[in-house]
This record gives structure tokens, sequence and C-alpha cells, in this order.
């Protein structure tokens, strides 16, 4: 256990270093910070002094071995355009993208697994049709449209929910939260439905597609035979087997979920760290884009890890240390 | 034990004790849905229309001398300076909404069926090698996997775009980038439980080439969830589309995609002008729901353990 | 430990001001404000960006601060001249405090100049203004002259860019102090409650402000970057006033009487740079013969194609059809009533035929293709009005291919003139100047001019009179030389003017706006409606 632990930190560091350089060659290749942040009236002098400023005049390599040699030391260097660490810009934004999340993954748990689960359960009743025909809307709409169109009825026409931005927060250890108050729950709503709205299609689905396989089991069949009573095959023998797939999906989704809440961020101002990446994108600001993408990476490797002992857990046909043959 | 076998080649091998053939089982089955040959029918007219658009429409709205910004924004059924009847209005630049949609449609299909089988196959083919293989090509690919899935796409196109320039050819290959990990690791998930299985372990005891044991015993019973994901992905790789359109790194603006053509039309969503929006939005509506309707029944047909 | 204790007196401070005014409950008091380009810091001379110099504005004061039409008046200086030919006294106002109670005095302006260039890891900075200056001398505490290496008629105009920091509190502050309140003491109509980078700004009237009394009690300044979200904030009453208001919502947002607007013609100039730089005998990048082979010469070095494409153009179809009105066709790059603007230069007419005949004399009778490149995010309706040029010039036989791009992606390659042809904008300071050293004059670093002549325009003729007005101290002489260049490249079409921006602003009826020409948006310029 300790060595496949080991093994896959080595990993994920190797994944980590593999991804910085990518970033590094990537913005190179798409432009140059200083054009983009200078001011337009700047002579040449000035926009010399900018490139030196920023570490742009180093060849490529050698920015990148600077960038290695404070990142060993921790330090992850200064956004180009807040000159604060890009560590401490995203780390500020973090608690609003993780709520948004984790807000989002709750509500389509909350309402996928059941809707999913009745479907499964009852797949030719009018109610299961209209569910699936839902889900399938669920994830055609592109989620920009659906956002706008939620401010559109709920905020500008109906005037039930505040259109944008964060509202009031709270404090929870040490950090700012909207989900303890009312006010920042009011702002939450429409953002993390926006959010939920594809994940709440996909465990329909996958619930649904579980439940369906997993009653035409031996195993399930024969207890029924046995005489079990319908709710204790369900919960017990069915839901038990269904959780592995929808277990991986909304763990995977978790990380692309506060990744992808860039777009739901930028149409609903919401301050968090999607939407300070699509910004940084659009300035170039090299620091921040890496620093990004480098927890999210971390993110990503640790609910894999999470995801797959898990599996081995639930599921004891798969085991962590099995290998080859 | 029996029960294991038949699952195993149940989709693949011909079955010898049965009149029909397994085509002709296939469409009986996929017949019993009448809401999926709805989907079907519905479908195929919108392919039809995508593949005819040249020869059917008024205006080519990709051809800038044939567009009028004196015509722009006009309400549906207005009448134009060339003289043909603009039945779904125009957008800003004087484009004839119907036209815009069938030409629109054409590239939705491609850059969503092109790219979404371009993925599946990658993604497929190293998430069951991932699978089998285990160790170090395991690790390796689930890696790069746990790479791909960590960067967002929309930074992904943008790096992408910017090295190979706007175009349709380049969204397909940006989309096919980001979305083979999740058929990668759909089918890994799948398969890692599937070759515990004992008709795996018979067909080794038999010692069929590796090839075979892949493709032919364990890639059948890895599709009902591709299948789900494949389907899902279409859907997904459209509206994606639309949404790297959205922020403005799509197909060239002058050659709209629905998914552009709705981003083009939303900013004028509050100032009434509502169908340069929600008619490419409807359109782009149906076909998905159209192809989601196909896959699902799909699903439920090739789904081995479904089989009564 | 000094710093912690300020930090803890700062916050003590912030809660007995909440505490008033949860005493006094006056909602009405507060008033909130959305703007679409977020503000990078709070440090006055860390970035040189519009949406940093409008708060900026608001918690600092400059010498000289500008009108909304742009003139200058008296702001921490109360008149200034220049003494020598290269030397400008300014005196200063007496009696003016900063938000932390320190005096203003002329050792404020001097440190504040002197920080220009040092300002560590600055995007952009404001060392500019620094550089003509060789001396500074304080004469007595409410009066500094500025020793000029030359005379230097543009030293009233630069001080319209500088905010007046307080010496004692910046002294060893760095941009993170500013960015935590600390150090953005200004002296301005607002002071700084709390700062939440990229979210919002809360701000609280300064009570002993030396000018108008500012409108409001509390001021939240928020930033909401996407254009739909800010106006659906607008219209749910989230917010009292939005600034960049999208032309797409205006015919809504006119038709609305929850709200109003305030608007006045800019000084941004949306134009197409064209090649210059490629030899009349070379091939320029995105240009070809119909048949999309190379044409081996670049058609855009003779005046006769240029002036074609010029023609081409209906600026009023653009204006009305795309920009809804929300812009006036543009002939030159400053707007009428500012400083350099050539009287009588009007937009070119719409002239198809005439475009196709200079075509033909120019030996294009059948025209040729081109590229035409854009951003897509970086101006109003930016690929919008490029489509509708493509279509134009597409009718007099130049067929035009329109690629829209981000700007991130844009601007590089423009900067590196790879493209044939391309739109831009231009943000005009109140100075005839501005745009003719930095769009139309030629690329020398020496100099520092040219520095954004993406097309690498160069006349002889118009530098000749571009360097003459720039050590001209008498401005009746010195404007006649700049409008004598202007119009000269503008007859050489060094540029195609498309049109000047309007800048839109939208509020709820019980608010009042001042529309300014600098686009800035500032809390002090809103105010309650007079009823």
């Amino acid at each position: 256990m300790t060595v496949y632990l080991v093994r896959r930190l080595l990993q994920a560091l190797l994944v980590v270093l593999a991804m910085s350089v990518i970033v590094f060659v990537g913005v190179y290749a798409i432009g140059d910070p200083v054009e983009i942040l200078i001011s337009p009236d700047a002579d040449q002098l000035e926009r010399e002094r900018a490139v030196v400023a920023l570490g742009l005049d180093l060849p490529l390599w050698q920015q990148y071995l600077v960038f290695l040699t404070k990142a060993l030391q921790g330090d992850l260097g200064n956004s180009f355009v807040f000159n604060e660490p890009a560590l401490k810009l995203i780390l500020q934004r973090m608690p609003a993208t993780l709520e948004l999340a984790f807000g989002a993954m709750f509500l389509s748990i909350l309402v996928g697994l059941p809707l999913g689960l009745y479907a499964g359960l009852r797949p030719d009743s009018p109610v299961s049709k209209g569910i699936m025909a839902g889900s399938i809307l669920g994830f055609s709409l592109p989620t920009f449209w659906v956002g706008l169109m939620l401010i559109m009825v709920f905020a500008v026409q109906l005037g039930w929910l505040p259109s944008t931005g964060r509202g009031d927060t709270a404090s929870l250890l040490g950090l700012q939260w909207s989900f303890l108050t009312i006010d920042g729950l009011s702002h939450m709503a429409m953002p993390a439905l926006n959010l939920a709205l594809f994940k709440i299609s996909l465990v329909i689905r996958l619930t649904r597609a579980g439940v369906r396989e997993t009653m035409l089991m031996d195993y399930v069949k024969f207890a029924r035979a046995k005489g079990l009573s319908p709710a204790r095959v369900t919960f017990v023998h069915v839901f038990k087997n269904i959780l592995i797939p929808v277990v991986t999906v909304v763990g995977l989704e978790l990380g692309s979920t506060i990744a992808f809440s860039v777009v739901t961020e930028s149409v609903f101002a919401w301050p968090g760290m999607g939407k300070l990446i699509i910004d940084s994108i659009n300035v170039l600001d090299r620091p921040v884009i890496v620093a990004y993408l480098m927890i999210i990476v971390l993110m990503f490797i640790t609910i894999n890890l999470i995801v797959d002992l898990t599996y081995s857990l639930l599921d004891p046909r798969v085991r962590l240390e099995s290998k080859g043959t | 034990m029996s029960d294991a076998t038949a699952n195993g080649t149940a989709p693949a091998t011909p079955r010898k004790d049965k009149v029909e053939t397994p085509f002709r089982r296939f469409v009986s089955e996929f017949c019993e849905s009448k809401v999926a040959i709805g989907g079907l029918i519905v479908f195929t007219a919108i392919a039809l229309i995508a593949i005819f658009a040249p020869w059917i429409t008024p205006q080519n709205p990709y051809d800038l001398a044939q567009l009028d910004i004196m015509d722009g924004r006009q309400e549906p059924g207005t009448t134009g300076g060339a003289g043909f009847t603009f039945w779904l209005g125009t957008d800003d630049q004087g484009r004839d909404m119907m036209s815009g949609i069938m030409y629109g449609l054409r590239i939705s299909l491609t850059v969503g069926a092109g790219s979404a089988l371009i993925a599946c196959l990658v993604g497929a083919s190293l998430g069951l090698l991932a699978a089998y293989a285990g160790g170090r090509t395991d690790s390796a690919i689930m890696r790069l996997v746990d790479l791909q899935l960590s960067f967002p796409s929309i930074l992904v196109a943008l790096m992408i775009l910017a090295f190979l320039g706007k175009g349709i050819m380049n969204v397909v290959i940006a989309l096919v980038i980001v979305e083979w990990a999740y058929y990668a690791r759909t089918v890994r998930g799948t398969a890692l439980v599937e070759r515990r299985r004992e008709y795996i372990e018979a067909a080794q005891c038999l010692a069929l080439p590796t090839h075979r044991i892949l493709f032919r015993h364990l890639l059948p019973n890895c599709l009902p969830p591709l299948i789900v994901v494949a389907t899902m992905q279409v859907a997904r790789a459209i509206a994606l589309e639309a949404t790297l359109s959205f922020l403005g790194l799509g197909v060239p603006i002058t050659e709209p995609s629905l998914g552009l053509l709705i981003a083009n039309g939303y900013e004028y969503m509050l100032s009434g002008k509502y169908w340069i929006s929600f008619y490419p939005g409807i359109a782009l509506l149906v076909t998905i729901v159209s192809i989601n309707l196909v896959g699902d029944q799909l699903r439920d047909v090739l789904n081995p353990r479904l089989k009564k | 430990m000094k710093t912690t204790r300020r930090r803890h007196l700062a916050a003590a401070t912030a809660v007995a001001a909440g505490i008033a005014f949860v005493a006094t409950g006056a909602a009405a008091q507060t008033m909130t404000m959305a703007v679409g380009a977020p503000v990078t810091s709070l440090d006055p001379h860390y970035h040189q960006l519009s949406p940093n110099n409008a708060i900026a504005d608001t918690i600092f004061d400059r010498l000289i601060n500008e009108d909304h039409r742009s003139r200058n008046q008296p702001g921490l200086a109360t008149e200034w001249r220049a003494v020598a030919p290269t030397v400008w006294e300014f005196r200063l106002r007496p009696n003016v405090r900063f938000h932390n109670g320190n005096a203003f005095t002329a050792d404020d302006v001097a440190f504040t100049l002197q920080r220009l260039p040092n300002v560590p890891n600055s995007p952009s900075s404001f060392a500019v203004y620094f550089r003509p200056i060789a001396r500074i001398e304080i004469v007595d505490p409410l009066t500094i002259r500025f020793h000029t290496h030359q005379p230097y008629p543009l030293l009233p105009l630069d001080m319209t860019n500088v905010r007046i920091v307080d010496k004692e509190t910046v002294e060893n502050a760095t941009t993170a102090d500013f960015n935590d309140v600390r150090a953005a003491q200004g002296t301005g109509p607002y002071r700084v409650v709390t700062h939440r980078n990229g979210d919002r700004i809360e701000l609280e009237r300064n009570d002993t402000y030396w000018g108008e009394r500012p409108g409001f009690q509390r001021v939240s300044y928020r930033m909401i970057t996407n254009d739909a979200a800010r106006t659906a904030a607008l219209l749910a009453g989230d917010v009292e006033f939005i600034d960049q208001v999208p032309t797409t919502d205006l015919a809504k947002l006119r038709a609305d009487n929850r709200v109003r607007l305030s608007e006045t013609l800019g000084l941004r100039l949306i134009f197409l740079g064209l090649d210059h730089q490629r030899a009349p005998g070379e091939n320029s990048p995105f240009v070809t013969d119909n048949n999309g082979q190379p044409l081996g010469r670049n058609p855009l070095r003779d005046v006769r194609v240029r002036r074609a494409l010029n023609m081409a153009i209906d600026r009023n179809a653009i204006v009305s059809r795309v920009m809804e009105g929300a812009a006036a066709p543009a002939g030159q790059f400053l707007p009428e009533g500012v400083f350099g603007h050539v009287p009588g230069l009007g937009a070119p007419a719409y002239d198809p035929d005439g475009a196709r005949r200079l075509l033909a004399e120019a030996g294009y009778p059948q025209g040729f293709r081109i590229q035409l490149n854009s951003p897509n995010d970086r101006y109003i309706n930016d690929s919008r009005i490029s489509q509708a040029i493509g279509q134009m010039w597409t009718r007099i036989g130049v067929r035009t291919a329109v690629e829209a791009q981000p700007w991130a992606t844009f601007i590089g390659r423009a900067s590196r003139i790879e493209y044939s042809t391309f739109l831009i904008g231009w943000g005009s300071n109140p100075d005839g100047s501005h745009p003719l050293r930095n769009i139309i004059g030629t690329y020398s670093r020496e100099r520092g001019w040219g520095a954004s002549n993406r097309g690498r325009y160069s006349n002889p003729q118009v530098d000749a009179l571009l360097e003459q007005s720039l050590t001209e101290l008498d401005n009746e002489k010195r404007e006649r030389l700049l409008i004598d260049a202007m119009r000269m490249a503008m007859e050489d079409v060094a540029v195609i003017p498309l049109h000047i921006q309007a800048n839109i602003w939208a509020m709820r009826r019980n608010l009042e706006h001042t529309a300014r020409n600098d686009e800035l948006t500032r809390a002090q310029d809103v105010r309650p409606a007079a009823r």
C-alpha cells in the first residue's frame, strides 16, 4: 500500500513537471504578455523596461529554470498583472469556487440519484420518460446560454434571485464562505444550478443505466426469488452495485467542475478561480496560469487516487496492487 | 458459468442457433422504441438538410458579397434587398438565419461527430490497453489522462488554436485532445472489472491472441458505458464548440456554426431580438436530442446484460 | 510591529465607520456601481490602465485634473506656467489633507514623481512622465518647479496622468500595501474601506474633501466583466449604475423607464492599419490575386489603392447598423473641440464607384484578395465591424476574408507586423501630438516614436512637422503644426479611420452622471438625481 502511494506521488510529480513545461511553451506560443499589459502609449524604452521587469528578456529555457528554482523554494512567482504571489491570488479565490463546485455536486446527487433510480426501476412509466427527456435537455444546452436564461427569468423578470456576484459571506476557518449566510445562498443558487445541470443529467443517466443492468443480474434475481423486500433489494443489492460507476464519474466530475466553472463564473460574475484563470489567460498572466494548473493537476491526482481507493473498497475484485497478471 | 460465456460472445460472434441474422435482430430490437425511430427520422432529416444545404438555401451565408448589413437584424418574415424572404429573420450582418442554420448544421455535425469518433477510437484503445496491460503502461496512460483532464478545455483550445490558427479541422483536433481522456478512463474503469470475469480467464486459458481478447471479448463488454459516454460526448462536443465560439476561439466568424450563431445572437436577447439566438438554439437542441434518442436505444440494444 | 498596529487601527476605524453607518441606517446613502473592466491594483503608479486610473482618480488627485471634456482644471495645483523655456512652475493648493490626516505639500509631489520609474515589476509604468524632467526644485511647501531637459510643452498634459501620493505613507510601501488599503491614502473625494481583488472595492466619503462634496456616504464599486450580466444586474436592481453598456442593449435600455443613460462622444478612434512595411515590389502577407497566387507587389503602398479602400467603406451604415448609433463616423483621430482637431476634415464620403475606378487606375481592374485581421474581444463590436468592412470591400472587387481572434493572440502578431490590414483602436490623450507620435510617426526607438505604428507608416514631412511641434511652447503655433501634420497623414491615408466611439453609462432613475470623454468611470461623477 505504501509503495503504491509513493509511486503514485512520484508519478504526480512527473505530471506536474510536464504540465509546467507545456504551459510555458503554450503561453509563449499564444502571445507576448507585455504587448497586452503595456499601456498603448508607452514608447520603446518603456516596453523594454517592462520586458525586463517581468523577466521576459531571458531565453525561454532560462525563464523556465528561474521558475523551477523558485518553485522548489515554494515560490510560484508573482502575477504579472497584480504583482502579488500567484499562489496567494488563487488561494484567495479558491473558497468561492470550491463552495460552488460542492454545491453543484450536492445538487446533482440530490436530484440526479433519486430520479435516475426511479427511471431505472420503472423504465416504461411516462414519468421516467419525462425524466430521461429532461436529462437530455440538461446536457444539450450550452452552459453560457442556460446561465443567461436563468438570469433573464429569475433575476430580471421575476426578481426572485440576485443576478450576479457572491453576496454576503461569513467567516469559517479564516476563510470567507457564502453558504453560511442567507444572502450568500441566494447568490449561490443560480450559478450552482447552472453548473449542476450537466452533472444532474449525467447522474440520472448513469444511475438509470446501472439500475437497469443490475436488476437483470443473477444475484438480484436470486435475492428477489429469496423473497427479500423490494426496498431491500433496491437499496442494498442494486444500490451498492451502481455506486461504483456513479462514484467514479462524480469524483472525476468534481475536478472538472472546478476546472470548468470558468464559464459559469464569468456569466454570474462569481469571483472564483475560474474567473481568475480566464482573466489571466486573456492577459497571458503566465505565473497565475501555471500556478492554477499546478493546483488543478494536484487536485485531479488526489481525486483520482481517492476514486481508485474507493473502488477497491467498494469492489474487492479491483485490487490496487494487481498490475499485469 | 454458461451464462458468462454467453455474455462474452453474444454480440461479437454470429449465433448459429437462430435463423435471423444479427443485423436483422438488431434492427427489430431497435424498432421496439417508437421514440427512437422518431429520433432517427429527425436526425436523418437533419443530416440530409446539412448535406444538401448549398442547393436548398436561398443565400450562401458564408459569402460576404451576398450579405448586406442594411438587411441586418430583420424580423422573421421580412423581405430583404436581394428579393427573397427571411423566414427566420437575419442576424447583425444581414445573414439569412435559415440559410445560416442549415450551413451551421453542417459544421456542428462535422465537428461533433468527427471529434467524438476520433476521440472514442483513440481513448477506448488506450483505455483498454491500460486495463489489460496494467503496470507501467497503465500508469503512463492514466497519468496522461490526469494531465489531460487537468487542463481546462478552454486553455487547451486556446493553445491549439494559437498554434494552428482557426478552422473547423483545428476545432476538431482541439476537441479530440480535450475528450479522448474521458473515453480512456471510462473504458479502463469498466475493463478493470470485466477482465477479472471468468470469460476472459477462459479466453486466456485458450491462449487466444491478445488483440483478439481485447477487441472481441473485452471491448464488447465495455461498450454500454462507452456508448453512454459517447452519446453524451457528441452532445458535449457540439456544446463545447458553441462555448469555444462564445469565447471567440471556435470556427471563423464569417463561417458560423450553430454555436457561433447562438453566441452572436445572445447579446441581442435582452433587447428582444430573440430570433438571432433562438432559432439556432432550437436547431442545436433538436439535433442533440435526436442523436441522444438514437444513442439511448442503441445502448439498450447493444447491452449484452439487458438481453432477456 | 508598527505595521501591524497600524493595520489594527485601520481595521478598528473601518469597524467604527461600519457601526456609524448602521446607526444612521441611511440605506439610500449607499450607491452600488458595476464596472466592466477589473481594477488590477490600488497603487496609482503600478499599471497605466484605464480602470486603475479611474479608481485612482476617486481616491487620489492629480496636480491638474481634467473635466468631462478633458479640459485642464486646477487640481492639487491651483495655477501653473512656464517661467522659463525649460522651467514649469506649479502653485499648490493650500490646506489639503490626505485621508490619514497628513498635510499635502510640495514634498509629496516631488516624492510622487520620483517614485514613478521605481515601482517594482510594473507591467506598464508611469516612468515616461518623469523622463522629460531633469530636476525638481521645491521653492516653498506650496510651490514646486520642474526643470526639463529641453523646452517641453506637454508637461501639463503629463501631469494630468499622475496621481499624487503621501510621501510619509508610501515611502516604504509596496504595491501590495496599496492593495491591502494601508498605503492607499489619497486626497481624493472617496477613501477606501476594503478591497477585494478583482471583485469589489468599498469606498466611503472623504468628509474633508477640498472640492465638491461627494454624493454618497458609501459607494460599493464592483467588477462585473460579462456585458450581459452587467446589464442584467442593473435591470434586476442589484446595482444602480453600470459602465460600458453594450450597444446591443441600448434599444432596450432606452425604452425602459426605470433607467437612464448618460453618453458622450469619446476619444477612442477605431481604425484600420495598413501594411506600409513591405516595399511596393514585395508581397504583403495576406494579399493575393484572385486565384490565391502571390501578387508580386504590395498594392497597399499605392495611395490610389488606399484611397479606394477608404472610399469603399460606408461609415454611416456601420455606425447606424452595427454600432446602433453609439459612434460618430470619423476622418481623423480627434473629435471637434479637442486640441489638434483638424478643422473641416470630415469622414470620407462613401463612393464605391469611385473606389472601383481608382482600383482600375492603379492596375487592379479585377481587384485582389485580402485578409482583414481583427480582435474579437477588445473594442465595441470589433468583429462585427470587420465583417461589415469585408462585405463592403468585397463589393468593389477586393475579396476580403475576415479573421477575428482574441486580443491576446491578435496583438502579438500585429506588433510583429504580420498582418496586411487589421482593425485596431486608439484612445487619445486630448492633444494632437499623442496619436501623431504613437501611430503616425516613423518607428524609432531613439525618439520613442511610432511604438504603436503597427503598419510602419513613414512620412518624413509629417515627421518634420511633429518634431517641430514637440518643443514649441506657443500653443497656437503648436496646434497649427499638429493640424498640418495630421491633415497630411490623413490625405496620404496612413491609416483608414472608421469612427469615434461613444462612451455610455446606464443608471437607475434616481441617479445622475456626468459623462466623460476619457472613458473613466469614477464614483464622484455619480450623484443622486435632483428631484
